[in-house]
């Protein structure tokens, strides 16, 4: 058998389980180019309809244009969330990822990091684009980029729980989505706030630091309940 | 230790159905008094009239919403640290009047606002976080009714409920931080007169007769839910109720 | 090695069994056997950890596992019904892919040596979705042989293996017998395993076996 004895320096480090766990949703992300597309086609899509339902008033725009970016990127974060674990409980990957010799926190964190670069990071890319058709100048557009970079981390970690807690439940993505939004407004709330402030010539600061500390409470809190969640699904 | 053997639900069923008549009669007793005092002892309110009486339900009412969220909450840290089943089934036996309350809270809201402030509903903080709350509930009631197994949506509500437990404030905080950058929306719900002592007094036992109304109507209800859950165990069997009704059938 | 002692589980309103025992050495086989339905897999997911017992515990060289702690995990493998393959990785992205969640190391070599064994090497390029059932179980096999783990749980490995597949199979739980491992396989088919292997038939209605009765097949 080629079977090589684990030595101290081969044994895994329990932070590397962050790693692997990334690594690999990634790749499997950008094995399915279709899907990794999706979220971002799906928020260019409905915040484009914006202006055609409501009309090209420049300034009707501008003013609903914190809202419209925050909500539809908050759509699109949700509706890419079944993908976390979806997948992986059917094909019994997620059975293999709780039995790993990583702790199950840390895989789980790395998975929502994997999310958040697929989904969070690539809105926030975009936004500023579309933010040029609804008006707003460079310095809310900095401000948009900079929440949306601080705030869809908080959705991809609210959500993991959500969608972990409904796998393998019936009408599951609808239930998600009833458990996940409620959770989603303060983000909501701070994030088109620093925008609506930064129009209103105020400073953006003080919604920003409150989506920064949401972003970083819940790094230390949230790993543990999805993981806690996970095991729950697959009991 | 003595209290721990309540944990069973085998010793609470029968507890629970002694509870249930003390409660209900002093939460009937507290409703007619508070309503008495209420509706008639209190003095009219010399701005609003006499439309102000809706606020001996709707405080109450409020109040409650929130109160048992928290019970909730509590009893989700007792089920996942002790894994008691018995605290699972109090919250789901509370969730639905928690859920009551909160709708009861936002009609009466709606009710009152409609003749004094002449709207129905405003984005006021207070209104939009108690709306928000119904969410929340709903949301636990509709994830353990989704799940089947039931030791597995027990835990599940109990994770649920301690997630948006910590959620709660920052809700309320950014709801409120929210409803002060859009001034001009905002009606105050703070009465500017000092209130009667009556009318406090009133509030005060109506809101003592909603929570004894919670509690007979939770141990109503988690009777049901043992059981329910139970239906196979030999000490089910045994009770007269259930044992006359095997006989019947 | 291993050890249950009175493990309870029910399903639902469903008593799957009841206050069962059972021990197996280092070097010994456990054959679970039973109709559809009975709990077998049940109680491989709780001797994995995955599920929880409503009553007993699961105990490791006499140390009482906390289900899915640090030396549960450490200890099993655990093949479930799900392949936990991906369609879009090759075979050998695949393995590779499942032995970095074990955390074992091995080298290229190694990999495509027991892909060799397995049969698969020339396969080795082919995605997930395009293997057939028998291919994605011997990718299974595979694992095994690179894995440390000293106890393996297996449910139903032998599904849609072919007859080398199962002669391979039975060869490499041998092997793991062989050097002190231990294996806990619920299986319907025969297993004629040349380590000592002993039985345990699970019944409808949680009659099931005490551990003094075990038939010793061998």
């Amino acid at each position: 058998m080629s079977v090589v004895l684990p030595t101290a320096e081969m044994l895994p480090t329990p932070e590397r389980g962050v790693w692997v766990a990334a690594a690999r949703d990634i790749k499997l992300a950008m094995r399915s180019k279709g899907e990794l597309a999706q979220a971002l086609v799906f928020f260019v899509i409905v915040v484009s309809l914006f202006p055609l339902a409501i009309g090209p008033e420049t300034a009707l725009l501008k003013r609903i244009a914190p809202g419209v970016v925050w909500v539809c990127a908050l759509l699109s974060v949700l509706l890419t969330l079944p993908r976390m674990f979806q997948q992986d409980y059917t094909d019994g990957t997620l059975e293999q990822l709780a039995l790993s010799r990583y702790p199950l926190p840390l895989l789980c964190a790395g998975k929502m990091v994997a999310h958040w670069l697929t989904t969070g990071l690539p809105v926030a890319v975009v936004a500023p684009l579309l933010g040029l058709q609804f008006g707003l100048d460079s310095r809310e557009l900095m401000v948009v980029v900079a929440g949306l970079l601080l705030g869809t981390p908080v959705l991809t970690m609210l959500g993991a729980v959500g969608a972990a807690l409904t796998l393998g439940v019936r009408g599951g993505s609808i239930l998600m989505a009833l458990l996940v939004l409620p959770l989603y407004i303060p983000v909501l709330i701070f994030g088109a706030g620093a925008v609506e402030s930064t129009m209103a010539g105020l400073d953006a600061v003080a919604n920003l630091s409150l989506l920064g500390a949401l972003a970083l409470s819940g790094m230390v809190g949230v790993p543990f309940a999805v993981a806690f969640a996970v095991k729950i699904s697959l009991d | 230790m003595s209290l721990f053997k309540y944990s069973a639900p085998s010793s609470f069923y029968p507890l629970a159905g002694r509870l249930v008549p003390w409660f209900g009669t002093l939460a009937f007793l507290l409703c007619v008094a508070g309503l008495y005092i209420g509706l008639f002892v209190a003095p009219e309110d010399f701005q609003q009239g006499e439309v102000y009486r809706i606020i001996f339900i709707h405080v109450p009412a409020a109040w409650m919403a929130m109160f048992i969220y928290l019970v909730m909450a509590f009893y989700a840290v007792l089920a996942l640290i002790y894994q008691t089943r018995l605290s699972s089934m109090m919250m789901e036996a509370l969730a639905p009047t928690g859920a009551i309350f909160t709708a009861l809270a936002l009609w009466t809201g709606a009710l009152w606002g409609r003749p004094t402030w002449g709207t129905y509903w405003a984005w006021d903080a207070r209104m939009t976080s108690t709306l928000i709350l119904l969410f929340l509930y709903v949301g636990y009631i509709a994830l353990i009714n989704a799940i089947e197994d039931k030791k597995r949506s027990d835990k599940a509500g109990a994770l649920l409920v301690l997630v948006g437990s910590v959620n709660v404030p920052i809700i309320y905080f950014s709801v409120k931080w929210w409803n002060t950058l859009h001034q001009g929306a905002s009606v105050s719900l703070t009465q500017g007169n000092k209130m009667a002592a009556t009318m406090l007094l009133g509030m005060l036992v109506m809101a003592l007769a909603c929570w004894m109304y919670t509690i007979a109507v939770s141990l109503c209800r988690v009777r049901a839910i043992i059981l329910e859950r139970e239906k196979n165990a030999q000490w089910v069997r045994n009770i007269r109720e259930v044992n006359d009704q095997l006989k019947v059938t | 090695m291993l050890e249950a002692r009175s493990l309870t589980l029910s399903r639902g309103e469903r008593s799957l069994f009841e206050a069962l025992s059972f021990a197996v050495d280092p070097g010994e086989a456990l054959i679970l056997r039973g109709p559809n339905g009975v709990g077998k897999t049940s109680l491989l997911r709780v001797l994995a950890g995955l599920t929880r017992a409503d009553a007993g515990a699961v105990f490791l060289n006499n140390l009482k596992l906390t289900p899915l702690s640090d030396a549960q995990r450490a200890a099993v493998l655990y093949l479930g019904h799900a392949n936990a393959l991906k369609d879009e990785y090759s075979a050998e992205e695949n393995l590779t892919d499942q032995l970095a969640l074990d955390a074992v190391a091995s080298s290229r070599e190694a990999r495509l040596d027991a892909l060799r064994r397995v049969g698969l090497l020339m396969q080795r390029h082919v995605a997930g979705r395009k293997l057939s059932q028998g291919q994605k179980r011997r990718i299974g096999i595979a694992r095994l042989l690179l894995s440390e783990r000293p106890l393996w749980l297996l449910d139903e490995p032998t599904n849609a293996l072919d007859q080398d597949g199962v002669a391979l199979l039975l060869q490499t739980v041998d092997q793991h017998l062989a050097g002190g491992g231990a294996a806990v396989v619920a299986t319907h088919l025969a297993l004629p395993l040349r380590g000592p292997a002993r039985e345990l038939t699970l019944q409808e209605n949680a009659v099931t076996t005490p551990v003094d009765r075990l038939a010793e097949t061998q």
